[in-house]
């Protein structure tokens, strides 16, 4: 036996007492902070799930660290279609809306080519792609007004809508 | 598609069979696609996650493809049927644990998922028995043209398959073979792999997505790029690493039963006695001993052990399958004892109680 085992053994739960199975060390800048819980009390509190690779949070940093001092001009930039904020995708680590590719272009292709060390798609085309991103972006303006048209009861309006998103999607 | 009945099966990835199946355990591409005109899943209203999930929902309904695909709606679900799938490699943990509309087509046998408002709106799978991904690939490929006959798919020609992250836009495609990689672990050279690996790109995960100690000793082998290079490249890419890392396992396994073959033989007899006769078993426990009782099957080690039985018991023996076939819901420790005697009544031939 260890003297780590040894010492896990002599631990009861912080939660309710028992003995404690579930032992966590976390590192958060460099501070150790350790936990001891019992099997009951470390499921409820989905402590053993935290602890897997979070690979969000590793891309979210990547993604902090490779944009770096975030210009102004880009800081500003909102996308029209969804209104997320360069900001918010630095932040978050994900886009919010297909429209994104495009208005965060700029900024977007030096960390495409960080990760993947390309910057552009080579592979399948979908065979029935016809439509092109205005069209794509003008059907989700479309759902927006709708969903506004139905949410103050503007009911003729909403069919209306519908109809014009029918008819844009095609084969949809 | 009834989840009960789906437990006491195995699905076809777990079948065991195809060339070198003593180390491949399957092999599995997803692709991430999103509709073009709704904002990503993260970014949507819980009313617009409804109308996606919907919409999509609406198309699989009518959708001509064989096998033929049965949704589940996952809001509906209890978290130990959620739980279930996860473990059956049908869905992400990720969506199981998420909020909100979303759902999933599973086809019968289990070789295809649709995964419904994920990161992205549709994540497609293929997943199959053994080194199979280019079988896999015809059957996403067909799939995804088949899906896209029904919806607008978020597409540029800069930038391929639009997807929430930008680490999986492009092909959108994470192609995976599983390895079981006991003699390497033994050896520990399986770090020497890592490397090897990661210069060339390709990331190493456990069987369920864990990082670095993977349980039961089984390895996933995937691409990290999506962007800059064909499907056809990416998957030759992996194919072409396999081989090299089989027959490396083969030498270690050799090298095993040549110079340590007593210590070897303990092992696995250890691993198989422990499994009949234990009395309490974690589920870690689990993994690691049928590990050695897989390796002593292949190495001819044991007999009378069927190695199906041996990959099924492996699946059977995670949380949500245990607590489904034996009908009750069990905490950490109740588990634990119900774990030793489902092991004990399979391993011995007698009753289940």
């Amino acid at each position: 036996m260890t003297n780590d085992e040894k010492e896990f053994r002599v631990k009861n739960c912080q939660s309710c007492g028992q003995p404690a199975t579930v032992h966590v060390t976390n590192i958060v800048s460099g501070q150790k902070r350790e936990m001891h819980l019992c099997q009951a009390c470390s499921e409820k509190q989905q402590i053993l799930k935290n602890q897997e690779l979070n690979l969000s949070v590793i891309l979210q940093t990547m993604i902090g660290q490779h944009v770096g001092a975030t210009s102004d001009e880009l800081a500003r930039l909102t996308c029209p279609a969804c209104g997320i904020k360069y900001m918010e995708f630095k932040a978050e680590g994900r886009l919010g809306c297909p429209r994104d590719y495009q208005v965060f272009q700029k900024a977007l292709e030096p960390l495409l080519q960080r990760i993947h060390r390309a910057m552009r798609h080579v592979g399948k085309i979908p065979p029935h792609a016809t439509r092109n991103a205005a069209v794509q972006s003008e059907l989700m303006d479309l759902r927006q007004k709708l969903r506004e048209a139905i949410d103050v009861e503007a009911y003729e309006e909403a069919a209306r809508l519908r109809d014009l998103i029918r008819e844009k999607e095609g084969h949809g | 598609m009834n989840l009960d009945i789906m437990t006491q099966q195995s699905g076809e990835w777990l079948r065991g069979g195809g060339p070198d199946s003593d180390i491949v355990i399957s092999s599995r591409i997803r692709l991430a696609r999103n509709l073009s005109s709704f904002p990503f899943a993260n970014r949507a209203s819980a009313h617009q996650k409804a109308e996606i999930e919907h919409f999509l929902r609406d198309r699989l309904a009518k959708f001509d493809f064989l096998p033929k695909l049965h949704y589940l709606n996952l809001a509906q679900l209890s978290p130990l049927d959620r739980q279930l799938l996860v473990e059956r490699q049908m869905i992400s943990r990720e969506l199981a644990n998420a909020e909100g509309p979303r759902g999933v087509a599973v086809s019968d046998g289990e070789t295809i998922s649709v995964m419904l408002n994920e990161e992205d709106h549709l994540r497609l799978q293929v997943l199959r028995s053994g080194f199979s991904l280019d079988e896999c690939w015809q059957e996403i490929d067909r799939l995804d043209d088949a899906v896209e006959q029904k919806v607008n798919y978020a597409f540029s020609e800069e930038f391929g398959y639009l997807t929430a992250c930008p680490t999986n836009v492009g092909t959108g495609m994470r192609s995976s073979v599983m390895l079981h990689l006991p003699a390497l672990v033994l050896k520990k050279e399986i770090e020497k792999v890592f490397r090897a690996l990661q210069k060339i790109n390709l990331a190493v995960r456990g069987l369920y997505g864990e990082g670095s100690r993977a349980s039961g000793d089984f390895y996933q082998i995937s691409n990290q790029v999506t962007l800059g290079k064909s499907e056809t490249t990416i998957l030759a890419e992996i194919r072409n690493v396999i081989p090299q890392i089989i027959a490396y396992e083969r030498q270690a396994r050799q090298a095993l039963t040549r110079e340590s073959r007593h210590q070897l033989q303990d092992k696995i007899q250890r691993a198989f006695g422990t499994l009949k006769s234990a009395t309490m078993m974690t589920s870690e426990e689990t993994m690691d001993l049928l590990s050695s009782v897989r390796l002593g099957v292949n190495l001819n080690l044991l007999e009378d052990v069927d190695i199906g039985a041996v990959n099924e018991l492996f699946i059977h023996t995670q949380p949500a399958h245990l607590q489904k076939l034996v009908g009750q819901s069990l905490d950490g420790e109740e588990r634990n004892s119900a774990r030793a005697r489902y092991l004990r009544s399979r391993l011995t031939g007698t009753q289940l109680n």
